[in-house]
């Protein structure tokens, strides 16, 4: 994430290292605290946690209408509450309404949910026109979305956090929760992408 | 505070950088300021503070920087405010490093 950073990238880790190595000389941080942070936000912690939620809103149709009605708790219900996303709003895409979720002010994100998010989400570009030219911004993730389809815009702030439901695709009635869970995508929950079939063996040329 | 960061609504901020196959973090050093922002709200000051801090970046600094360049300053403004490390500290830490690179030369 450095395409507008103007500083050089190796006065920047030194000057991160002399903080680093200051802190742990203090006994401020741990190193083994910092690795296991990294570890978990690289390894554990991620969209597929979003997904479960997804799938299993998408076979249950209680725990759907409970996720709807009340995000944090029913989130909650699968041991998926956690930090910087303590209050959460779930929005459901329809055949008459797309959710978009952006953050104007910072790039407050369910980190628990979601994971850690990615640069385009933090970037300047998106937080400044998702709210005036949602469509617009759209289309640069190739999604066209009918003139037809309501477009709402949700701005996130510190205290709540979105997640959008994103549409079943038709074509999967027959698939379990754990492959349901495997089609949707980080894009998809933020509302930058659909869910999409994979495509049928047969179709494949 | 209405700063430098309250973007809704601006144009001209160009086209958006939509990375395929993304890592968590692209360098070493943002995944270090990422966990020790992490380590020091956790224990030290409340996650807001460190938002608030991002937001008291000077607005031409704010336009001109990376996501994790705005938290490392956050990081050291508050590690500052709250007496953790000084800029002093970090600067002499810094001149230390730069004479023990010198002197390793010169051997």
């Amino acid at each position: 994430m450095s395409s507008h950073s103007q500083h050089s990238e190796s006065d920047i880790a030194l000057r991160v290292k002399a903080i680093e190595s200051l802190l742990v000389e203090k006994g401020i941080i741990d190193p083994a605290t910092i690795d296991m942070i990294i570890d978990a936000y690289e390894h554990r912690i991620g969209p597929h946690n979003g997904a479960r939620i997804v799938a299993r809103a998408w076979v249950d149709p209680n725990f759907k209408q409970r996720l709807l009605t009340d995000g944090t708790s029913t989130i909650a219900e699968l041991g998926l509450a956690g930090f910087s996303s303590e209050h959460m709003i779930v929005v459901e895409n329809t055949p008459e309404v797309h959710n978009l979720i952006v953050c104007t002010l910072c790039s407050c994100y369910p980190w628990a949910i979601l994971g850690l998010p990615p640069t385009w989400y933090k970037s300047f570009a998106y937080r400044s026109r998702a709210v005036i030219d949602p469509r617009g911004v759209l289309r640069e993730f190739g999604l066209e979305i009918s003139n037809h389809v309501e477009v709402r815009v949700w701005d996130s702030n510190a205290d709540l956090r979105y997640l959008v439901l994103p549409e079943r695709p038709l074509g999967t009635e027959t698939m379990t929760e754990a492959a349901l869970t495997s089609l949707v995508t980080r894009n998809a929950m933020i509302g930058t992408a659909k869910v999409q079939v994979p495509t049928p063996p047969e179709l494949v040329a | 505070m209405n700063g430098p960061h309250d973007l809704g609504g601006m144009h001209n901020l160009g086209a958006i950088p939509i990375e395929v196959n993304e890592p968590v973090f692209h360098s070493e050093w943002e995944a270090k300021v990422f966990a020790m922002s992490f380590a020091t709200f956790k224990n030290y000051f409340p996650v807001d503070e460190t938002r608030h801090a991002c937001e008291r970046m000077p607005p031409g600094q704010y336009l001109s920087s990376s996501y994790y360049e705005r938290w490392l300053y956050a990081l050291e403004l508050l590690l500052n405010e709250h007496h953790l490390v000084t800029k002093e500290e970090i600067e002499e830490w810094l001149a230390q490093f730069a004479h023990s690179q010198t002197s390793s030369k010169a051997d």
